[in-house]
């Protein structure tokens, strides 16, 4: 199976949709001559022309309501956001207008669309600049949000995200671009709405999605190598539908969680998944859940206090520590 | 006689036209009338923005669409839909919230559709629809189609972002799109000059490079003729054009507004009402002898009739199916 960064895992099916429909355009800001402000359309305009890779203006409420316009008519449009936190200046559009027309036409408009970019934290990159969005957007019904973690997922999940018949967000991250991992040729697609366990443990459940995933990953390595601790790892990959099934299995297994996400607590995707293990694995419990997220402040610059405000492995593990009362 | 008969064909198809529009000028005012009785009967709930007024706007630009143009409406669109041909029984179900509404009962006074038709809503957020009239656009373009898409928006949608954005890139792209500003002159309660800076809504096309005209919104004919000048323009070039169509509504912003309000005289909503576009329009067809005053009456009463077999099958509609709550959340 060829290795590809999960930028190229992107741009392969994108390239494979818009073969594939040729109802399926790519529009947003540096998407076309500039090959992307993070290259995932990168060689898109040449192969696929002007008419299917739109460039726009800094204008986000305007094409992404100009997206939302075009899958009304019929076409099945692909909406960059150069990031998500741009993104929230079209929230009217993906809130009011994309989510709401299937239900409030009484089922007459559906509308296939994808919204995607990355969200979360780069590097010291400040507060306006370093935001996760899901649990805004995983909140609203009649959106899906997906977050993949690795090149395979971000492949299949954007190809599902596309066919799919609703709005899909899809929230990339800058700092996965560049990510390697073997991914499947051709036909590859994730179904929205499935968690994936990343690695299999007997002692404690860590929950998490996108970035996050690699986070939880070296932690579970830690605490084999450190505490000989089995932990198991689910990663979510989709938000809404959340796939709740996976979650309440793992910690019937394991008794014990911890919950990581990039975004702030309150209000958090943790606690929707807190809500879950609650009500679906109540009598399996044998630790209070707990959470680690991004410290409840706006991004700092500085890279040490950024380092502070960031999910981490060493804080997984001392969560992990106190579920299984290690400490 | 050579003369008259010779122009016979063209004179008659004009006065069918125009009687056409009286007619939907008229069902447009009665439905309307209707609508006020039966939300004062709290048959008819949450908001209802009545049209009353603005008869001409709808009916002079629809006539000059073809069936498969694309319409876009603002929440005040009961007149764009009752023109487009949605029935006037499934809109006045639609606003008593009952399953055979032209939404299901799902989606109320604020939200008609009708996807046959063509129809893409009746929308809530002030200027928010403003760029799905332009996507409409941009997906006859990438489809090759000649059709074009109208975009009814009131004068406040002027002052939100999305209109300018949207302008900007309908002409970057030359969507074929006609911006259809129906000035009433009064955001809710707030008079358009109080908080514009440009109150000529036409001159904001000159920032976009669009065409534009200004649009007595009181005639009927003359909205005729500048949308037919802008279909032509739109089909042709995929240009977009900005109408400011200057109408009045005879009512209230909506139906927890009195009439005049505060923020506007009695004697000015009493001058205006002489300009009432249904009225000059039946002057016309009677002057031209193309209608009588029993006619007229004949016509009326037609219409009356209809708007009440309307609010009889709505009144006689179900409710949505309590399973309905849950239904068109996400499509297959």
């Amino acid at each position: 199976m060829p290795t590809l960064t999960y930028r190229d895992a992107l741009n392969q099916a994108l390239r494979e949709e818009m073969q594939r429909d040729a109802y399926v355009f790519l529009m947003g800001e540096e998407v076309g001559v500039y090959q992307g402000a993070y290259k995932v359309s990168r060689g898109l305009l040449e192969e696929f022309g002007p008419t299917r890779v739109v460039d726009t203006p800094i204008a986000e409420l305007g094409f992404a309501g100009i997206g939302v316009g075009a899958a009304m008519a019929g076409l099945r449009p692909v909406i960059e956001f150069m990031t998500w936190n741009f993104a929230v200046l079209a929230l009217d559009q993906i809130v009011n207008s994309a989510a709401k027309l299937l239900y409030e036409s009484g089922g007459q408009f559906p509308i296939p669309i994808v919204f995607r970019g990355p969200n979360g934290a780069a590097l010291q990159l400040g507060a306006q600049h370093s935001q996760a969005w899901e649990s805004w957007l995983s909140h609203i019904p009649g959106l899906k949000v997906v977050a993949p973690a690795t090149p395979a997922d971000a492949k299949g999940l954007l190809k599902s995200a596309i066919r799919d018949n609703n709005p899909v967000i899809v929230l990339e991250g800058e700092m996965l671009y560049n990510t390697k991992g073997e991914v499947p040729e051709g036909e590859y697609v994730v179904p929205i709405g499935r968690a994936d366990v990343k690695r299999a443990g007997r002692d404690v459940t860590l929950i998490c999605h996108s970035k996050t995933v690699a986070v939880a990953l070296k932690a579970a390595e830690q605490l084999a190598e450190q505490e000989g601790v089995s932990a198991e790892v689910v990663d979510l990959r989709s938000l809404r539908p959340l796939d709740e099934a996976a979650i309440t299995a793992s910690v019937a297994k394991t008794n014990r969680a911890v919950v990581v996400e990039e975004g702030w607590p309150h209000c958090g995707i943790g606690a929707q998944v807190v809500d879950v293990i609650q009500r679906e694995a109540f009598d399996h419990l044998d630790a209070p859940v707990l959470r680690v997220t991004q410290a409840d402040v706006p991004m700092p610059y500085n890279r040490q206090l950024e380092r502070l405000a960031k999910p981490s492995p060493d804080k997984v593990v001392a969560a992990a520590r106190r579920v299984l009362y290690l400490d | 006689m050579t003369t008259a008969t010779a122009h016979a064909p063209k004179d008659q198809s004009q006065a069918e036209l125009e009687r056409r529009m009286l007619r939907q000028m008229l069902l447009i005012r009665h439905f309307e009338e209707k609508a006020a009785e039966a939300y004062a009967l709290g048959k008819i709930g949450g908001f209802c923005h009545l049209y009353i007024g603005q008869e001409a706007v709808a009916v002079g630009s629809l006539a000059a669409l073809r069936d498969d143009d694309y319409v876009i409406s603002s929440y005040r669109e009961h007149g764009q839909a009752l023109v487009r041909g949605i029935s006037a029984g499934a809109v006045m179900a639609e606003l008593f919230g009952k399953a055979t509404g032209c939404s299901k009962g799902k989606g109320g006074s604020m939200h008609l559709f009708d996807a046959e038709k063509r129809f893409m809503g009746g929308h809530g957020i002030v200027g928010g629809h403003v760029p799905l009239g332009a996507g409409i656009g941009f997906a006859i373009k990438y489809k090759g189609g000649n059709q074009v898409c109208i975009c009814y928006f009131g004068e406040a949608a002027v002052n939100i972002g999305a209109f300018h954005e949207t302008l900007n890139m309908a002409s970057v792209y030359h969507l074929p799109v006609i911006f259809c500003c129906e000035n009433n002159r009064y955001g809710m309660g707030t008079a358009f000059e109080r908080v514009a800076a440009v109150t000529d809504v036409a001159e904001h096309a000159c920032s976009y490079d669009m065409a534009a005209e200004f649009v007595n919104g009181m005639d009927a004919l003359a909205v005729y003729a500048a949308t037919q000048r802008a279909v032509e323009r739109a089909r042709k070039g995929g240009h977009p054009t900005l109408l400011e169509v200057r109408t009045y509504r005879f009512m209230g912003h909506s139906m927890s507004d009195p009439l005049h309000g505060v923020y506007r005289t009695k004697d000015e909503v009493e001058e205006q009402k002489k300009r009432d576009p249904i009225s000059q329009l039946a002057l016309k067809l009677k002057e031209d002898g193309a209608l009588d005053q029993a006619g007229l009456d004949a016509l009326d009463a037609e219409v009356r009739a209809e708007v009440e077999e309307a609010v009889k099958f709505a009144d006689a509609s179900p409710d949505p199916d309590p399973g309905e709550l849950t239904t068109h959340v996400v499509a297959d």
